[in-house]
């Protein structure tokens, strides 16, 4: 853990505070959409879905639906009053299918009854006809039908990848498979709409994105954003499937609201949140390296192909952000990675934490592998031969900052109006960054190290963290330890490995790394603090609360933390790319900052001191000549009428990115990790547990060390069940055949390993972010990697073949590695 | 004429006439008896959201039908803690990190108190992971939910450890 830093107004930060509403939680009292109490008369929605993948309605059939027991409404696309459309992005979304059907689940129609059982019951009385047609499903499908978004495939390339391959003494090819998943957030999708006076619209959701709710309710309602506030208290898990999903929820019930006049409510049910929502983009990627006898890589090809379903939704950042993660933590000089973002039939992948970048990393990561297998190496020293070089050391023995050396170019991520209908959805990571002049590109400075995208690398710090974490999971020992193991085991085998994680820190859609708050402190001393940003688990609230206290020397007791609201806090991005704290704390401290700067001027001149020397600290304002408790420190600034709210506001300074050409500075900074991970597998069977697991990650000063290792541990067991039990199946009609906990297995608490260590990099963040912490939601899922590395090391053990892994690696898969393995 | 229960309810009797026969305990709570703190997850008793105690036992109310509980003890979430002290388990949860989203809580809470009632894991961690596989825990807080049960039983069973195992 870190130590307290000496300024003691600080003491609020580094603290392992328990999350905010920890009481409300452990007695059931936190309240969720569908736990808040709704007033008389309130109506509950279903959709109908579709039952094929593609074709056309030719005939819908809903009497039986109007006139079942309990039904006041029913809507099709023909009742909507403007807007039909809930993207995110390329307005190709409809609400309801408007004559043409894209998925298996598409939502038809929907129903507005008494109850929520009602609905339900109605919806199954509807008679549609369809001609079908042949739905695109796979990878395969849609290349063959050159189905696909934007015009062909996006590349990003340094130097020459194709000719240094050729040159390399020795190569590896290979393709990977790489599945979805499910959210499975455990709150299902939710929202409730509550119609005001004169038109205006509430709407309670279950959203990471309030902001994409009230522009998409606003546009179905025909309103401007003004006449319509969408609320989030919180969110029972989310993990990107809150980001656009909820669109549908909180427009229909916007919608029948303001047809009906009365409030709205719609969940879905388990299966139908499954059937219905987008999922993690599933991704086959190829490679093609060439390297050197000590393992070194000198040329690196990929190919991504990724599925994105039916609707453009957020899929083309997701698959940037596969490409700009495609050489994870390594030091490319000849590399090309090529992009294909292909259409199905198939739900409209989403968000998804790491956000396409494990899907990215992945590949790379089989790469170094499969060197090591060939070389016979320890893949680490592979790892370490590759990295790329570390971070520069002052005299003080402190790393440099990451400031880069050469000026920036100008920002080129304006926007370009693409449709006439309906404004672009600019607070969207969806909407397009639009090149509005030839970016300048920074030329590297001579020697300096570049990702494929030209970015400088100037923090890295993963050789001193893979020391440390070999040093501290007696690496070298155990895996001396498990080849004497395996050697006399001829039915068990065991794996070891060790992978790093290297995740660019912004939004890439370089204008959404903004945020705003508000921040109110009352006569009585107390503070209420609002920002952008939502909670949905990850202790946001909490992290930033510790900031407002610090910034007045509080205890965090004495801030209340409110509920997002888009009538509090406007034009908010969404809380994703692992960008919530770091935006939305340093707004928090911009707000609290200007509120303390009124208070120390005012107590300044009365007292006659200097307002520079004020000093907030243990509950108390010092002005020098005197001592104030802080809520009379408040009472007199009242009584001078002292304005005690303030809004605050933050850009992150240093980005620029021209997600076209591949070229620019898109991360303000980088957050690193590294796991070990053993498992053993059954070779009879293809079954497997984890053994041991010991993490070592970077996040900065950690704001809050408590819940920094709770995004830790949760993100690697959830990264680790999508690369080992979660699979999603579907049929050759496109019908998902796993839509529900029976048939998609998420890890459970018997799945962790036994021995678990997760310990926090205890270095500050080279750039200036707040109190120097770094972001955590995303960084660690990937660290899962280890532990599909670990299998594949186990399966390697079987017989002298590479064992090429698929993922997830199901028994199953595990079961057909080790004969391909034997059979080599 | 709609069928009707007795029952008690976090330690008050209650008679409550049930306009569905279908109903299940989980409906009940949530949508007529104004106790949300119980959750519904996936309705078909695979994640362990909606655990309560039924007479002592951890079930899962989601696929518990209400008419059959009539006579039943029943212990949700909103009835454990005491004249607003918290139970050791919800204690133990906070003190322990043993959530996030914190949507599952109610369940996990609900069903360590059963599992230590069972008397089964004791505070063997591996034991407590297999007692708890049945409530899931998406945003994955297994370790601090097994520190936490293995905290609530040597707090509330300090005598007993040695019949534990």
């Amino acid at each position: 853990m870190k130590d307290e830093r000496p300024d003691r107004t600080a003491r609020a930060v580094r603290s392992p505070l328990p999350h905010d509403a920890a009481t409300l939680h452990v007695t059931g009292a936190a309240r969720y959409v569908d736990d808040i109490p709704v007033p008389a008369g309130c109506l509950h929605m279903a959709f109908g879905l579709s039952e094929i993948a593609r074709g056309t309605i030719t005939a819908m059939d809903l009497s039986a639906v109007r006139s079942a027991p309990g039904v006041r409404d029913v809507i099709t696309a023909g009742d909507l009053p403007f807007a039909n459309d809930v993207s995110p992005s390329a307005h190709d979304e409809p609400l309801l299918a408007d004559g043409e059907v894209f998925y298996f689940g598409q939502p038809v129609f929907a129903v507005v009854a008494d109850s929520h059982l009602a609905a339900r019951k109605a919806v199954r009385l509807a008679r549609i006809d369809y001609d079908a047609q042949t739905p695109i499903l796979t990878i395969d499908d849609a290349l063959a039908a050159d189905s696909r978004f934007e015009e062909g495939p996006r590349v990003y390339a340094k130097g020459d990848a194709d000719g240094a391959i050729a040159a390399a003494p020795r190569r590896v090819e290979g393709s990977m498979e790489i599945g979805g998943q499910e959210h499975f957030y455990l709150e299902g999708q939710a929202a409730l709409a509550l119609p005001q006076e004169d038109g205006d619209m509430v709407v309670q959701c279950s959203s990471q994105h309030p902001t994409e709710i009230q522009h998409k309710v606003a546009e179905a309602l025909g309103l401007p954003m003004h006449a319509v506030r969408a609320e989030v208290r919180r969110m029972g898990g989310a993990f990107g499937g809150k980001e656009s999903q909820g669109n549908a929820l909180a427009v229909a019930c916007a919608v029948a609201a303001a047809r009906t006049g009365r409030p709205c409510k719609m969940r879905y049910d388990r299966d139908d949140d499954f059937v219905i929502t987008g999922k993690r983009h599933d991704f086959r990627i190829t490679y093609r390296a060439g390297h050197d006898d000590d393992g070194r890589i000198l040329g690196l090809e990929f190919v991504q192909y990724c599925r994105c379903g039916w609707s453009q939704d957020l899929s083309l950042p997701v698959a940037d952000r596969a490409m700009l993660h495609a050489e994870n933590a390594y030091h490319l000089v000849d590399v090309r990675i090529e992009s294909h973002r292909l259409k199905t039939h198939t739900q409209s992948a989403t968000a998804f934490r790491g956000f396409g970048g494990p899907q990215g990393m992945i590949p790379m990561e089989r790469v170094i592998d499969e060197i090591a297998h060939a070389l016979s190496l320890d893949p680490v020293e592979v790892r370490r031969l590759n990295y790329y070089r570390a971070a520069a050391q002052s005299a003080e023995g402190g790393a440099a900052p990451a400031t880069p050396a050469a000026p920036l170019p100008r920002d080129i991520s304006g926007q370009k109006k693409v449709h006439d209908a309906l404004p672009d959805d600019i607070a969207s990571r969806g909407a397009l960054g639009e090149v509005v002049e030839p970016a300048a590109g920074r030329v590297a400075a001579s020697g300096e190290q570049t990702t494929p995208y030209h970015m400088p690398v100037t923090d890295f710090i993963l050789h001193e963290m893979t020391d440390r974490l070999c040093q501290s999971a007696d690496y070298t020992a155990r895996r001396a330890g498990i080849e004497a193991w395996n050697a006399q085991s001829p039915i068990l085998k065991k794996g070891l490995a060790l992978t790093p994680v290297k995740f660019g820190i912004s939004f890439t859609l370089t204008h959404l790394n903004q945020a705003g708050a508000l921040v109110h402190v009352y006569q009585d001393g107390s503070i209420q603090m609002n920002h952008g940003g939502t909670e949905m688990g990850q202790g946001l609230f909490r992290k930033v609360s510790q900031v407002a206290a610090s910034r007045f020397g509080l205890d965090v007791d004495r801030v209340r933390i409110t509920a997002t609201d888009t009538g509090k806090v406007p034009n908010t991005s969404a809380t994703a790319a692992s960008s919530g704290s770091d935006l939305n704390g340093m707004a928090v401290k911009a707000a609290c900052d200007t509120i303390r700067d009124r208070i120390a001027a005012f107590l300044a001149e009365k007292d006659g001191v200097d307002a520079a020397t004020v000093r907030f600290e243990d509950g108390a304002v010092i002005t020098g000549a005197e001592r104030y408790d802080f809520a009379e420190a408040v009472r007199l600034a009242y009584l001078g009428r002292v304005s005690l709210s303030a809004t605050g506001y933050y850009r992150t300074p240093d980005i620029v990115w021209d997600r076209i050409r591949g070229e620019g500075r898109p991360f303000f900074y980088f957050a690193y990790g590294a796991a070990v991970t053993e498992a053993v597998v059954d070779t009879l069977t293809g079954e497997y547990r984890l053994l041991r697991t010991d993490i070592l990650h970077d996040a900065g000063a950690s704001l809050n060390p408590a819940i920094d290792i709770g995004q830790i541990e949760g993100g690697y067991i959830q990264g680790t069940g999508w690369l080992t039990t979660e699979e999603l199946v579907w049929d050759a009609e496109g019908r998902l055949r796993t839509h529900a906990p029976s048939t998609y297995k998420i890890p459970a608490c018997s799945d962790r390993p036994d021995l678990f260590t997760v310990t926090l990099w205890d270095g500050e963040n080279f750039a200036d972010t707040i109190y120097r912490s770094k972001a955590v939601g995303e960084p660690p899922f990937m660290l899962g990697i280890s532990s599909f590395l670990a299998l594949s090391d186990a399966i390697a053990a079987c017989g002298p073949g590479y064992p090429a892994l698929d993922a997830p690696a199901t028994p199953e898969r595990v079961l057909a590695a080790i004969q391909r393995v034997r059979a080599a | 004429m709609s069928p009707s229960i007795s029952l008690t309810l976090n330690g008050e009797a209650r008679d409550i006439a049930l306009d569905d026969p279908r109903v299940t305990l989980l409906d009940l709570l949530r949508e007529r008896l104004a106790l949300p703190g119980t959750k519904k997850g996936c309705d078909r008793g695979q994640c362990g959201a909606c655990t309560v105690l039924v007479n002592g036992r951890r079930v899962n109310s989601c696929l518990t039908l209400a008419l059959t509980l009539d006579g039943a003890e029943i212990t949700t979430i909103e009835g454990l803690a005491a004249d607003g002290t918290l139970h050791p388990v919800q204690e133990a949860f906070i003190e322990n990190d043993a959530f996030q989203c914190g949507y599952c809580t109610p369940g996990q809470i609900m069903s360590a108190v059963g599992l230590i009632a069972e008397g089964r894991a004791g505070d063997d961690p591996e034991r407590i992971r297999e007692g708890m596989s049945g409530n899931i825990c998406r945003c994955v807080a297994y370790h601090g939910i097994t520190l936490a049960v293995q905290d609530a039983t040597r707090s509330m069973t300090p005598l007993k450890k040695e019949d534990a195992a």
